[in-house]
């Protein structure tokens, strides 16, 4: 299939492609009046009329139509393509016909060399890893002995010690507490918990904690807490008053 | 020209084709003359001639090995009637055929090389990224060190394997493409009257 002969029946124009193209570069035909939708419908129409996707004239074509909207745009945008011609008109047709040829003479390049590796198709050799392969040399950027004298001493250095104290936690027995909160609830009724651990560090806090715990659980105390995170607060059995009951069935109310 | 071999074995420079013949057989990439004399300690003249009586006993016909100038070096290769039988047990560099991108790609390569992606792309009008990978896989190509401008673009040159899966001595073999410029020329021509008439 040859794209340049396709017939086009489009309201500004009839006739083959070719024509319109070459009616197009001589400005013979102003391409903002050209539908060139229509040129791709009648493109895909003749293409589907073929039983094989041709390949060639696909590409052909897309690099036509491609060049055809470029053209168009710069024509219906004339402030725009002002900015991207720099080039006079004749640099511009002189640069893209050296673009042209010399992407037309890679193109020949590459047909030799198909038809080359065709020729060639019976060469049978030994390839190994090629050790005698030039590698590309890695070219580097100046150096500044100093700085790196500078970064050497850095690391260099002695790294300061690592603490190891929080690898060997000191837990005091929960019997301490428990004989501290015993003799705490002999003075008063009700203590504030976490009034009683300010100043005490993490483990002996949980530590206390256990024993607050326990305590709960041989019946000596009841423990109240208005809201998750609030204080905790220690009542003696025996000893609730109406007003702790109440705080507590609220923050069970609440909670729930 | 099919002299006895008897000759062979009385001329002085037997010995020395002898090992130029060891060489070859070990080398798994064909060997420059230099590096055959550097390894054989002798004379590069005698070096020369006696590859010239190896090529004489090693050619396409008489030998099921042929020895050939290719890639800038020297190689055996396997005679052309054995291609066949080669075919079912060996697979070539380039087995599968390449795709036009590829072609087009490795020809920009070979007779512009070396070349950067951006260069390449340039002139083909399309991204060259999975051609130049590809090509780079099966050897065809090599990196070639970096552009000098700024971001230093990978350029890529064609590789030994190149030369020797087309059988060529050297890139220098490729033929001339100025002459395939007469479409071109048409081209131009037309470009300029459009360019004319805008100025005018």
């Amino acid at each position: 299939m040859i794209v340049r002969e396709l017939e086009l029946d489009l309201d500004a124009f009839e006739g083959p492609f070719d024509l319109l193209l070459t009616l197009v570069l001589k400005e013979e035909l102003e391409l903002g009046d050209i539908d060139i939708a229509g040129i791709v419908v009648r493109f895909v129409e003749r293409l589907a009329e073929r039983e094989e996707l041709d390949l060639d004239a696909c590409g052909e074509f897309l690099v036509l139509v491609a060049a055809l909207l470029e053209l168009k745009a710069r024509g219906l945008f004339e402030d725009e393509a002002a900015e991207l011609a720099d080039l006079e008109p004749e640099e511009a047709a002189e640069e893209l016909a050296r673009r042209l040829a010399e992407y037309r003479r890679m193109k020949e390049a590459a047909g030799w060399l198909a038809e080359r590796l065709e020729g060639e198709r019976d060469r049978f050799f030994r390839i190994g890893p090629a050790p005698l392969a030039p590698q590309p040399e890695r070219k580097l950027a100046p150096q500044q002995p100093d700085q790196l004298a500078e970064v050497i001493r850095l690391l260099a250095k002695e790294p300061p010690v690592v603490s190891l104290n929080h690898m060997a936690l000191r837990f005091p027995p929960v019997s301490q507490f428990l004989t501290r909160f015993r003799a705490l609830l002999q003075r008063r009724s009700r203590f504030d918990f976490d009034a009683e651990l300010d100043g005490l560090s993490r483990a002996e806090q949980a530590v206390a904690f256990l024993a607050l715990l326990e305590l709960r659980r041989v019946d000596e105390i009841t423990i109240s807490q208005a809201a998750p995170f609030a204080p905790i607060r220690v009542i003696r059995t025996g000893e609730e008053s109406a007003a702790a009951d109440e705080r507590t069935t609220a923050w069970t109310v609440r909670s729930a | 020209m099919d002299r006895p071999l008897r000759l062979v074995t009385a001329n002085p420079l037997d010995q020395l084709a002898r090992t130029l013949e060891a060489l070859l057989v070990v080398a798994s990439a064909p060997l420059p003359v230099e590096e055959l004399v550097a390894a054989t300690d002798d004379d590069p003249e005698r070096v020369e001639m006696a590859l010239g009586l190896l090529s004489e006993r090693y050619r396409e016909g008489r030998s099921g090995i042929v020895l050939e100038q290719v890639a800038g070096g020297w190689a055996f290769r396997a005679s052309r009637d054995a291609a066949e039988a080669c075919g079912r047990l060996f697979e070539r560099p380039v087995q599968r055929g390449l795709s036009q991108a590829s072609l087009e790609t490795l020809a920009i390569v070979a007779y512009l090389g070396p070349v950067t992606r951006p260069e390449i792309a340039r002139i083909r009008g399309v991204a060259a990224d999975s051609a130049v990978a590809g090509l780079v896989e099966r050897g065809l190509i090599a990196e070639a060190g970096r552009d000098d401008g700024v971001g230093g673009a990978i350029k890529y040159r064609a590789t030994p394997l190149f030369e020797r899966v087309f059988g060529l001595e050297s890139l220098s073999q490729l033929p001339r493409l100025d002459d395939v410029a007469g479409d071109v020329d048409e081209l131009r021509e037309r470009l300029h009257a459009v360019a004319d008439q805008r100025s005018a």
